[in-house]
């Protein structure tokens, strides 16, 4: 069932990504160009698939996986940005991030590309981590084409809220607020159009820790997202952390027993709610993480848009897992993925 | 004296021959200069850089047309692609209801302009039930196509063509015979009323026209855009219309032992022919996409339909001894195209072709009627416009309007 649902998962195929077919130089070919040396050792052997294909009358699978050496979604998940701190005169905790919105073009699907708005040049941007009561100094430089703002989730005042203040083209702008209060939160453009801006890329994750912090645990954060790739006001395109079906090629690998944390958010547009579920297993849900109570045991739980949960569970079982979107057009559209639940190393 | 006149007419005629490849030098370069001049013109735009700045202000403009998407088996769907667009696209995933899917392309993912792709998409679809197909582009835009019913595709094999011949016979080659059997009748009737059904012919020949123009310009429609529907549409109905209008000047100027009402029959066969080419070719190919059913009421009302076909033929040879075998030849003539034609369209995907076979039909029937007019104005001066050949024009349209009802769509 799995075999006939991975689009271009068929790895016997895959030296006819290489094939050079396309006539015009593109950036794209440019950068794929970067995965074509490497593999410009097994040329000779292409050679001969090709002339066997030629004889074949060509069969052409596509792209069999999107090129990851820009964003590679399976290292987003755990990369945190804690920025660079430094104390207080007063005691207090400072963490600086440097944020730039720039106009780039992602790759939502083998073979299938976004003109996207990015923080940092990814979306989701970066996940942005502190701890409650940190002094928070975000640089904000906006490289791209339009105006653009950082809006954060919490508590502050009312200039640092990213809203009334436009960040034009070549401008830059400083936030500056104190942490508040903990929970998982999010970031994102608050210019209008604003279900532009938003489904363009503009966003992340924004993570406020305890300060008696959370139990240790396998930390991974998820926005789901989807793209609307022919503009016509529905997405082609589900996934979490951009691209379709990632974690089904790659899965992701946790140990049996160990404590895994979803930092879990919905910036889907378009349609206004998105889910995950778990297969095999049931999690404790603490809805925005605001506070260290589990509201409920579930297997699946809905998020509205801009709507995020922190998601904690424990293998019991060995092997694989799927987790997706319980809305199965948006499973089947990218919003898939699967963990190896494996023997427990010791660290 | 002698010899020099000799000598002078050697040298004119000499100087008159590199006289005539000199002028023949010349016209080559008047004809040539401007063509030398557009290239010229052409590198100085290109040069210019006007076509990098308009190519970098715009998206890309992409276009695939769906040629024909079949149903070869359980668990098989396979799309058949052209790419009508300005310049080429890159197939990068298939959505098939609302799911993206597997699928393989030949020769490559990557369609050059006017290129063609056929994927083969392993998709478990459910008998008679509607499906959407949507290729996404390596920009992210996307080609949708509607399934109505999916259905299994008839496979095109010797079976195939066997029934298709037989249904070919009875639809179009036998009705035509029937037609013939009114030649008695048609024999025994006055001057003025054999202008009559005359007139009932080129009724009838409008009616078929028209209705070959208003199924060919709504074919035009799924023409990929590069190949210009209307254009090919056109270029088939002026082509046709003068080509038959040459064959008959060089059959009327040439004394020949066929006669002139022979000729006219010949000519009315050959127009019904390559119109019923052309609708073998849609009843073929819509039968290959699993479009056409093939009921008792539609094999019955092209009986009739092309019945009237056959009386048309004959017409203009009541007067005429006529022998057994021409009449066959004629009988063949307009008849066996229908086979023909749904031959190639049961193998044919080309939407290009089908209309430029269907425009031909029509050129050709312009054509006939042209000539039937001149010659039923030839014999009286207010020709169509005689009350009882106006009768008969008319009588010709609702007569085919009629048997047309039998036809369902």
């Amino acid at each position: 069932m799995n075999d006939s649902k991975k689009p271009q998962d068929d790895s016997k195929d895959s030296d006819i990504q290489d094939k050079p077919n396309i006539s015009s130089v593109s950036r794209r070919n440019l950068l794929r160009s970067g995965v074509a040396g490497a593999v410009g050792l097994a040329t000779s052997a292409n050679v001969i698939n090709r002339r066997q294909n030629e004889i074949k009358s060509f069969v052409d699978t596509g792209k069999a996986d999107v090129d990851t050496s820009k964003f590679d979604p399976t290292s987003y998940l755990t990369s945190f940005d804690y920025g660079v701190s430094s104390i207080l005169p007063n005691g207090q905790t400072q963490r600086e991030y440097n944020i730039t919105a720039t106009d780039q073009e992602i790759e939502v699907a083998p073979g299938i590309y976004f003109n996207a708005w990015t923080y940092n040049g990814t979306v989701p941007g970066p996940t942005i981590r502190c701890t409650e009561g940190d002094r928070l100094r975000v640089n904000f430089y906006n490289a791209g084409s339009h105006p653009h703002t950082i809006h954060f989730h919490g508590i502050h005042a009312s200039d640092m809220d990213g809203v009334f203040e436009p960040v034009q083209p070549g401008e830059s702008f400083i936030y500056e607020f104190d942490a508040a209060p903990m929970g998982f939160h999010l970031y994102h453009c608050h210019t209008r159009p604003l279900k532009r801006h938003l489904h363009k890329g503009l966003y992340g994750a924004f993570i406020i820790d305890p300060a008696e912090g959370r139990p240790e645990a396998n930390e991974l954060v998820m926005l789901m997202n989807g793209f609307d790739t022919n503009f016509d006001g529905e997405n082609e395109v589900y996934a979490v952390n951009s691209v379709a079906f990632h974690y089904e090629k790659h899965p992701i690998d946790i140990q049996q027993g160990e404590l895994v944390r979803i930092y879990c958010g919905n910036m889907t547009e378009f349609d206004l709610v998105n889910s995950f579920h778990l297969h095999g297993n049931m999690f404790k849900l603490y809805r925005t993480g605001t506070d260290l109570h589990r509201h409920e045991v579930t297997d699946t739980v809905m998020l509205c848009q801009g709507e995020r949960a922190v998601i904690e569970f424990t293998y019991e079982h060995l092997g694989k897992f799927m987790f997706h979107a319980h809305q199965s057009e948006f499973a089947e559209l990218g919003w898939m993925g699967v963990f190896n639940v494996k023997e427990t190393t010791l660290a | 004296m002698t010899r020099m006149s000799d000598d002078i007419s050697n040298g004119s005629s000499h100087s008159h021959q590199t006289n005539e490849l000199g002028t023949l030098t010349g016209m080559l370069a008047k004809g040539l200069l401007p063509v030398f001049l557009i290239a010229l013109t052409l590198i100085a735009f290109v040069q210019t850089g006007t076509i990098d700045f308009l190519k970098s202000s715009f998206p890309p403009v992409e276009d695939l047309t769906y040629q024909r998407v079949a149903f070869p088996g359980a668990g098989q769907i396979q799309v058949h692609l052209v790419n009508g667009g300005p310049g080429p696209v890159t197939i990068a995933q298939v959505i098939i209801d609302d799911a993206f899917w597997d699928y393989k392309a030949s020769p490559s993912v990557s369609i050059e302009r006017l290129g063609k792709a056929i994927l083969d998409i392993p998709y478990p679809w459910a008998e008679g039930d509607p499906l959407k197909i949507s290729v996404v582009s390596s920009t992210g835009l996307t080609f949708d196509h509607q399934v109505e019913v999916a259905t299994r595709s008839p496979e095109m094999n010797s079976t195939y063509l066997g029934i298709f011949t037989v249904l070919g016979i009875f639809v179009g080659v036998i009705p035509i015979f029937l037609g013939f059997l009114w030649l008695p009748f048609l024999a025994g009737i006055t001057r003025d009323w054999q202008d009559c059904f005359l007139s009932f012919t080129i009724g009838l020949l409008v009616f078929l026209g028209i209705d070959a123009a208003q199924e060919t310009i709504l074919l035009t429609a799924q023409v990929a855009s590069a190949f210009q529907g209307i254009a090919v549409m056109t270029l088939g109905i002026t082509g046709m219309y003068l080509l038959l209008n040459t064959v008959e000047h060089f059959a009327s100027s040439e004394s020949t032992s066929t006669s002139e009402p022979m000729k006219m029959s010949i000519l009315i066969a050959l127009a019904i022919g390559l119109h019923n080419l052309g609708e073998g070719l849609i009843i073929g190919s819509a039968y290959a996409v699993g479009q056409a059913a093939f009921g008792t009421s539609l094999v019955f009302g092209f009986l009739l339909h092309n019945t009237t076909e056959g009386i048309g033929i004959v017409v203009p040879v009541a007067n005429s001894r006529i022998k057994v075998r021409s009449l066959l030849c004629l009988g063949c003539l307009a008849g066996t195209p229908t086979i023909a034609g749904m031959w190639i369209g049961g193998f044919n995907s080309s939407t290009t072709s089908t209309v430029f076979f269907l425009s031909v039909g029509i050129g050709a029937v312009l054509q006939v009627v042209s000539l039937i007019s001149r010659d039923v104005t030839s014999r009286s001066d207010s020709g169509l416009l005689k009350p009882l050949n106006s009768l008969g024009l008319l009588g010709g349209l609702i007569f085919m309007y009629l048997t047309g009802l039998l036809l369902p769509v």
